[in-house]
């Protein structure tokens, strides 16, 4: 009898992944919607939306494309920082400021690739990490405009007007909500450029470069576009971070935050729609959950991220997938 | 084999070509004209720098010296995606497609790579008529059964002629091919050259084998190196009574 149920219960998972892969946009915003009502605490749950974005952003170079960067706390970081000192220091409105986030995050990541995308492999994660370091030592360096190893403080927006409707940000579930619609837009935009030509020429590259180019494709610029396509995602994430916070910390654009962005997306799925969401909420929470009765919850989530990438690497997201897939 | 295309009109010409990997000379002072409608055998021993000029015809790398010249305009330099967008297209020694992918999905691919690069916003089913391109060169290789087949569960002739039809997504008006029919079967052989004489009938092919023997009877025009030099260059009946071509190959002397 229990096996039927099991097997009853196994179906139903395997078609409700199905369902979920196949309208994975909407799939995604209604995990969203509801994850505010299953998370213990609000603020776990915009982390969770905000670094889930992060490392969607991030999978674009990573899982799609193929392509291992080590650099990308310099977008998530540059994204916060722009977008805080445009509200703090020029009282910048905050829409504007959010779009100026991703600008000069995009911008950053035109620099960065340009000078990166040369290079393969190993070279690649090196290159990139090397240049975020610059990156982190500007921002620490330029004390009178980011407040250095302080931080940003000050990135006050309290209410906000979107078409005449006054919104509390104070509030958590308000500001949850209101932080939600951008991230559901940059996914609509992210799924479509995932199905566009484009998006073919990406998969193209990550199967094998050679060939792509051999057909035609000037896969340097290919990869260089993925690049600042994917620093725009990132610095959307940080500059929403930056309202959500009302402080920049420096830490947002430490290395550490790059090493997030690959534990993210491998824990959740590298190269799926849905995985790093799967695996900034894994992520997070287990450190939510471990910090309260360890503080060395890092030893546990590494040893974790090691069995992932040792048994799993498909990642948990990926791994269901190939699983309803066999 | 050249059918209605006018004869002696020169595609492609290599002039003076050479070429140096640190010290080692592998191709020296080829100059040939590749002709228009012509299916051309570049034949020779291991080692005679067939693999070099192969890939200095298809832009994989410059030469170190000498100019290519296609269709009357130097493109000697250039980048290997302007190569094939200019066309001139390339199939690989060694299998080299998109393995994940299906087949008519890696035939789409190429395709699209003479329209659209860098489009991020039209969804991809709407390409329907690179889908039908894709769908008429795979039936055209007899890969038409197996279209939505990934590419890595093909069988390994079936690989090679899935990488032809891409080669010839882009309408190429050269078509080069590095052996083959590399590592097959006597029958994928077979199949392989009736495909290349098929396309050669109204195509300009320059194809690269080891197998003298594979080539003679389906080629315009054969060409000879050895050592990194041109030996020698003629219609298959000269080739198989040139006694130097026959010293090389049957490595016997007299």
């Amino acid at each position: 009898m229990s096996d039927i149920g099991i097997r009853v219960f196994g179906n139903q998972l395997a078609i409700t992944i199905r369902v979920v892969a196949r309208h994975r946009v909407a799939a995604v915003i209604a995990t969203l919607v509801l994850l505010p009502w299953v998370v213990p605490y609000e603020a776990l749950s915009v982390n969770i939306l905000l670094f889930g974005l992060y490392a969607v952003g991030f999978n674009l170079v990573y899982g799609y494309t193929g392509l291992l960067s080590f650099g990308h706390a310099a977008f998530f970081g540059v994204g916060a920082y722009a977008c805080g000192i445009a509200v703090a220091t020029f009282d910048v409105n905050w829409l504007l400021a959010i779009a100026l986030g991703t600008i000069v995050a995009g911008f950053v990541a035109m620099i960065m690739g340009g000078l990166a995308i040369r290079t393969r492999g190993i070279y690649f994660a090196m290159v990139t990490l090397a240049l975020a370091q610059c990156v982190y030592y500007i921002l620490y360096q330029w004390t009178d405009l980011t407040g250095g190893e302080n931080g940003l403080r000050g990135v006050s927006v309290q209410a906000v007007n979107i078409l005449g409707l006054e919104l509390n940000l104070l509030d958590p579930m308000t500001k949850y909500y209101v932080m939600l619609v951008f991230v559901a837009l940059a996914l609509w935009i992210f799924s479509r450029i995932l199905e566009s030509p484009f998006g073919a020429v990406l998969e193209a590259i990550r199967e094998n470069e050679k060939r792509a180019r051999a057909c035609g494709y000037d896969t340097l610029r290919t990869k260089w576009l993925a690049f600042v396509l994917s620093g725009m995602f990132c610095g959307l994430a940080g500059a929403l971070y930056a309202i959500h916070l009302s402080i920049v910390p420096i830490e947002t654009a430490n290395y550490t935050m790059s090493g997030q962005a690959v534990m993210m997306a491998l824990l959740g799925g590298m190269g799926t729609f849905f995985g790093p969401f799967i695996g900034a909420a894994a992520y997070l929470l287990l450190e939510d959950v471990l910090t309260l009765w360890t503080e060395h919850w890092q030893f546990f989530v590494g040893a974790l991220f090691v069995f992932f990438v040792l048994f799993f690497p498909r990642g948990i997201w990926g791994s269901l997938l190939h699983w309803v897939q066999r | 084999m050249s059918g209605d295309a006018i004869l002696g009109e020169t595609v492609l010409s290599a002039n003076g070509v050479g070429m140096k990997f640190d010290g080692f000379r592998a191709l020296a002072n080829v100059t040939l004209d590749i002709r228009k409608g012509d299916l051309t055998a570049i034949i020779g021993p291991n080692g005679a720098g067939k693999s070099t000029f192969f890939n200095i015809l298809s832009g994989a790398f410059p030469p170190s010296e000498g100019r290519i010249v296609f269709e009357g305009r130097d493109i000697t330099g250039r980048r290997q995606h302007e190569f094939a967008r200019l066309g001139i297209a390339k199939s690989f020694q060694i299998t080299n497609v998109f393995p994940q992918l299906t087949a008519t999905e890696n035939v789409r691919i190429a395709v699209q790579a003479m329209k659209i690069r860098y489009d991020i916003w039209t969804p991809r089913c709407r390409l329907t008529e690179y889908v039908a391109k894709a769908v008429e060169l795979l039936n055209l290789v007899g890969l038409h059964r197996n279209r939505e087949r990934r590419a890595e569960n093909l069988a390994h002739g079936e690989q090679r002629a899935l990488e032809i039809a891409m080669a010839l997504a882009s309408d190429p008006r050269l078509l080069l091919l590095d052996e083959p029919t590399a590592g097959m079967s006597p029958e994928e052989t077979m199949m392989m050259m009736n495909l290349i004489t098929k396309l050669a009938e109204d195509r300009t092919v320059v194809l690269v084998e080891h197998k003298m023997k594979l080539v003679m009877g389906i080629s315009d025009r054969i060409i000879v190196l050895h050592h990194g030099e041109l030996l020698a260059d003629g219609a298959p009946g000269d080739i198989r009574a040139n006694d130097e071509v026959r010293r090389v190959y049957l490595g016997q002397t007299g």
